[in-house]
């Protein structure tokens, strides 16, 4: 009797791999993680160079005026999209929060509202809600008298925590649904009310597996900041363009200018990328 | 009214009546018109193929599942009664599971404490030193501070033992809690299970431990489709069952 097995006359239903990535909702920071830094590295001493090829001496100029710019472009125009980043979060995360256990809510009613409002800013265009919120917003407000102005900037923090709070809203209604019923009926059988179960059994389990899809989301907002130069806030992009113009428009300057404004993003959202990651890997071992 | 059985507990009045329960999933009816009658301090197996509905009528016992008709009751509280303060029933029944459910971000003597802390708003200094106590008791002293990830099966099961009794529960429910333990651990649970009764403590099992059913029980039902098949004595229900459906199932099983 032989023994090959690897050969055989019969129909063999061989292992099937899907072609492609499956979807991951943490596809950006998963993506921006993974550019190894040695390419980085070859990018960045490759990308002057190939300016230097491509325009001569005249872009050796235009290097130059970039360097002129670079501190104002960092205190007043990179400073502000973090600053804006960092307030659309913090903004997007407490209203997503409320949404998210809203959608977890018995109150039938309260469900589906949360559940439409969080499709409904998870999947509009974010430079849509903008606009939106742009013009829908009084540009001052009357309180007690007094004339309050509301900046631009302040509008396009409002306007970019929209779409953030419905994805922070999945986010913890996916972690809440993702603990095993059993933790349900334990807290239950142990006389918790529900409100009880999930504030000191629950939500404190799901903290952990929340961080890392959270920072993906963070990291998104802070790349998509830059939208808010069309509604005149004067961020980085917005500064750059004032930049070029000062230095009287040359073509030559939108490699340098625009390059530094992605090497900002890239050099403040690598980091993070690679965090998040990290941490994913940790809180998917310790669980 | 008390007497002395073979097995040595001292049963009282009756704590538990359930009185011909029904309880169907969608179209599929579970319970049949189940009725039982479970005295203080007895200790009372239910044993059964599986799918017989004998989960889901312990689970009815503290409302973790609610039956669509008859009447079950704890210590003179109706159960099914829709204004029924749970709170109530949840003290007067601890239950403990199969995959023990304990919380993994808190520690043996936290999982413990917390029902006592937060659901009765009991004194801190109290309650921990009932937690070591209790945690003595199932003999896992010195691992107050592990985490249940920490533990083995076994272990795990005994905190949640533990956990139930901090709530200082009349009757305690046991859903197959060594089903899902390596057999060289099982022992130890059905230790603490054993030690319990001999307190005093009335205890009901869903479980496939024919031996420890034997050996503790005071009294054994056999459930099948739903149905009470056979019930009595561990002595005469396992050597003169007289059920075909339980000749089979002991055969199979022992």
């Amino acid at each position: 009797m032989s023994l090959i097995v690897d050969c055989s006359d019969l129909p063999v239903l061989k292992p099937f791999r899907p072609r492609g990535t499956t979807y991951d909702e943490m596809y950006f920071v998963r993506w921006l993680a993974s550019i190894p830094l040695l390419w980085v590295v070859c990018i960045a001493i490759a990308l002057p160079g190939l300016a230097l090829a491509q325009s001569g001496s005249a872009s050796l100029t235009a290097w130059s005026s970039l360097w002129r710019w670079v501190p104002f472009l960092l205190t007043s125009g990179f400073l502000f999209n973090v600053v804006i980043s960092l307030f659309a979060m913090a903004i997007g995360t407490a209203l997503g929060i409320v949404l998210g256990l809203a959608q977890i809510s018995r109150v039938s009613v309260i469900r589906r509202t949360a559940w439409f409002l969080t499709q409904l800013f998870r999947n509009s265009p974010w430079l849509v809600l903008l606009f939106i919120v742009l013009l829908a917003v009084p540009f001052q407000i009357e309180i007690f008298g007094q004339t309050i102005r509301i900046p631009a900037w302040m509008k396009a923090v409002l306007g970019l925590s929209l779409p953030i709070m419905a994805n922070i809203s999945e986010i913890v209604r996916g972690a809440v649904l993702s603990v095993p019923s059993g933790q349900w009926e334990a807290s239950e059988s142990l006389g918790f009310n529900r409100r009880q179960t999930l504030y000191e059994i629950i939500l404190p389990q799901c903290f952990k597996r929340m961080i890392p899809p959270w920072m993906n989301w963070y990291a998104i907002l802070t790349m998509a900041t830059p939208l808010c130069s069309l509604l005149g806030v004067e961020e980085i992009i917005t500064l750059s363009r004032q930049a070029m113009s000062a230095e009287n428009n040359q073509p030559e300057l939108l490699v340098p200018f625009y390059g530094f404004a992605l090497i900002c993003f890239f050099v403040y959202c690598y980091p993070i990328a690679r965090l998040t990651i990290w941490l994913e890997r940790r809180v998917s071992v310790k669980l | 009214m008390s007497t002395a059985q073979t097995t040595g507990h001292i049963l009282g009045e009756p704590l538990v009546i359930i009185e011909d329960v029904r309880k169907s999933f969608g179209d599929l009816e579970v319970i049949k018109g189940i009725s039982m009658s479970i005295r203080k301090g007895e200790v009372v197996c239910i044993i059964g193929p599986s799918g017989s509905g004998k989960s889901t009528l312990i689970r009815c016992i503290n409302r973790l599942n609610e039956i669509d008709s008859g009447s079950i009751k704890v210590d003179g509280i109706e159960v099914n009664d829709p204004r029924l303060d749970t709170l109530k029933l949840r003290r007067e029944v601890g239950i403990v599971f199969q995959q023990y459910n304990l919380f993994p971000h808190k520690t043996a003597l936290e999982n413990i404490m917390m029902a006592p802390l937060k659901v009765l708003r009991e004194d801190r200094a109290t309650v921990a030193d009932r937690a070591r106590a209790l945690l003595k008791k199932v003999r896992l002293e010195g691992k107050e501070n592990s985490y249940p990830g920490e533990l083995s099966g076994g272990q795990q099961q005994r905190v949640a033992i533990a956990r139930a009794l901090a709530m200082r529960p009349e009757v305690m429910l046991f859903d197959e809690v060594t089903a899902a333990l390596d057999p060289e651990t099982v022992k130890e649970v059905l230790v603490t299970i054993k030690d319990l009764a001999a307190d005093g403590m009335t205890c009901i099992l869903v479980t496939h431990e024919m031996g420890f059913a034997r050996e503790v029980a005071d009294h054994i039902y056999f459930t099948d489709r739903g149905v009470i098949v056979e019930h009595g004595p561990p002595g005469t229900f396992f050597d003169q069952a007289s059920d075909p459906r339980t000749k089979e199932f002991l055969s199979q099983i022992l």
